[in-house]
């Protein structure tokens, strides 16, 4: 019965194992996988713990349930959670707007149009993908204090409107490659301009790519620290993140459990984005190798 | 009219040639261009507004003193000097990001290769272990992991109570200088899941007709790894572990939550960028910060540059 099984599959089986082999290999996996995710259900499952029992004992069970914490949790600053959502919730949808229309539009010059320059433009957008962004960052800094969009979501969005994430330019550029050019050579022929192009042909047959760059960069933006931890200093502004750590700061060692509430609650989008996106994720990584 | 005579290869009409002389050839460069060019416009700006401007003014800052208040004063090297020379807590960043780099990324690698050769084998659930695999990546950079891992490692945290369990008294991880930097070595390797998935995606490409003609031959599971799997794979761990060790000297979240933003215990995590970020938006020396952001620069390019240097020895291009 194994043997017919293993046939039926792709041979991506490095030799012919034997059942014993293939259950050790799926024992080891298993043991690992708990191994990694056991920090996380540790998590999740102290969130939820009768406050006195957390640090009692390792196991993932806990005597019984109480939610409680997350109702502290969320109130236990000035400014609730709720409103830290609310923030990282429209940078991050704004976000993914600007890099999308943006670097898919940046993208489409430097695979289907032709202009003098293009291989200029396009070497140096791939050298921007070498650039730490420590390099601009104080100068960009003072720019948008001058410009007076600190604590504001300015800087956190506009430079995204303007295709800063070459990295999403590089995914869109493979692909675009990969569509069939007689598609907009036709569309040439017959007049069409390269606007009704880009947004007829192109974006309508790019879906999966978009979308692998809307999740990333919304996941990415959700996640990120250290563009609010300098652009934002007034609470009401705060993103989810910053909000997190202020409550770290400001509860250690006092209120655990609304901490570990509130850090599983930052979570949860992330894990549900994983959850359903899977696919694209990994396709993402996997062709362009993408950071993390 | 006598230009018809001119008219090239017949193809194209009399009117539509004199079109074109009227047009001029700047309506016709413009033509040709302009939607490439007005397609490429918001990366433009971008870029020379946000990427080329601001660096070239970060390398002018760094040869300045500038406190945001008062303008920047020109002092030549004098910043540069100093990190070289004078400045402990630059050692202590660059001693702490190489022991970060070296030691994460290695191990990261190392994990993420024999995981994916593990997963690599026609195994039943294949997609849930890559899933499980991969979490730990995706999550990586949020604030609340870091958070978590310092409760892991804390004095009383859940390692050292799992510890306990087989009578080893742990020490106290997190605010113990000789091994902060590991948990935080530790937290950098459980997020392997990204370098593992393109390692698999590698693996894939590897003909599967080379390993039975090597077994046929009698060539031991460790020699065909050897002989054959690691070969064909050098452009796959190039490209990992060129892009791991970037991110890696790049670090920033973890410790700063671990460490409170402090970087310590007595700077035993300091990173290189949390060192950057204290400075600046700690002590508001933005031109000394700037050359700190230029040593990066060039430490991540000489980094780079060897990398690709002496790939040619070791990097096999088949085709």
């Amino acid at each position: 019965m194994t043997a017919s099984v293993t046939a039926a599959r792709p041979p991506s089986d490095i030799t012919k194992r034997s059942l014993p082999a293939s259950l050790i290999i799926h024992a080891l996996l298993i043991a690992a996988s708990l191994l990694m995710l056991y920090p996380l259900l540790w998590m999740v499952s102290a969130s939820v713990r009768p406050e006195t029992e957390i640090f009692s004992s390792t196991s993932l069970i806990p005597s019984s349930i109480d939610f409680s914490s997350y109702a502290r949790g969320w109130v236990g600053l000035d400014v609730s959670f709720g409103r830290f959502f609310w923030n990282s919730l429209v940078i991050s949808l704004l976000v993914v707007t600007g890099n999308v229309i943006a670097c898919s539009l940046t993208a489409f010059a430097f695979a289907r149009l032709r202009f003098v320059g293009r291989n200029f433009w396009f070497a140096i957008m791939l050298g921007t993908l070498m650039i730490p962004y420590h390099v601009t960052l104080i100068p960009q800094y003072v720019l948008f204090l001058d410009l007076g969009w600190v604590n504001t979501i300015l800087p956190l969005v506009v430079p995204k409107f303007l295709a800063s994430d070459a990295f999403f330019i590089f995914l869109m550029v493979q692909f675009f490659r990969g569509i069939p050019r007689e598609l907009d050579e036709a569309a040439m022929m017959d007049g069409c301009s390269a606007w009704r192009i880009y947004w007829k042909i192109m974006l309508p047959l790019s879906l999966p790519v978009l979308a692998t760059a809307a999740i990333f960069s919304f996941i990415w933006t959700w996640d990120d620290f250290f563009g609010p931890l300098i652009y934002l200093n007034d609470m009401n502004t705060y993103t989810i993140q910053l909000g997190l750590r202020t409550f770290v700061d400001s509860t250690s060692a006092s209120d655990w459990g609304g901490l570990f509430a509130m850090s599983t609650l930052t979570l949860v989008p992330v894990f549900f984005f994983f959850l359903f996106f899977q696919r694209l994720l990994i396709e993402g990584i996997a062709t362009t190798g993408m950071k993390r | 009219m006598s230009n018809a005579m001119r008219t090239p290869a017949g193809a194209i009409s009399v009117e539509s040639y004199q079109g074109a002389v009227a047009e001029g050839r700047f309506r016709r460069l413009w033509n040709a261009n302009a939607p490439g060019y007005l397609f490429l416009l918001p990366w433009l700006i971008g870029f020379f507004g946000l990427t080329l401007g601001p660096a070239l003014i970060s390398l002018y800052l760094s040869f300045t003193d500038f406190d945001m208040i008062q303008s920047p004063r020109w002092v030549g090297a004098a910043n540069y000097v100093r990190i070289a020379t004078a400045d402990p807590k630059f050692s202590a960043a660059m001693h702490v990001t190489l022991t970060y780099v070296v030691l994460s990324v290695p191990f990261k690698l190392t994990f993420a290769l024999l995981v994916a050769m593990a997963l690599n084998r026609g195994l039943r659930g294949l997609p849930i272990y890559r899933a499980i695999f991969y979490l730990p990546s995706l999550l990586g950079g949020s604030v609340a992991i870091a958070v978590l891992w310092r409760q892991l490692f804390a004095s009383d945290g859940l390692i050292n109570a799992a510890l306990a369990q087989i009578g080893i008294e742990g020490p106290s991880w997190i605010s113990h200088p000789n091994y902060s930097i590991y948990t935080l070595v530790a937290l950098s390797v459980w997020q392997f899941g990204s370098p593992m998935i393109i390692f698999l995606a590698g693996l894939r490409q590897i003909p599967q007709d080379m390993y039975e003609a090597a077994s046929l031959d009698g060539a031991s599971k460790f020699r065909q790894f050897y002989k054959i799997t690691l070969p064909l794979l050098t452009p796959v761990i190039f490209f990992n572990a060129v892009v791991q060790t970037i991110d890696a000297f790049k670090a920033f979240t973890p410790a700063f939550i671990i460490s409170g933003g402090t970087g310590g215990p007595i700077n035993s995590t300091l990173f290189y960028t949390l060192y950057l970020y204290q400075e600046a938006f700690g002590n508001f020396r933005m031109g000394y910060a700037s050359a700190l952001a230029w040593i990066l620069v060039v430490i991540i390019a000489i980094f780079t540059a060897f990398s690709f240097l002496t790939s040619r020895y070791w990097v096999h291009y088949d085709d």
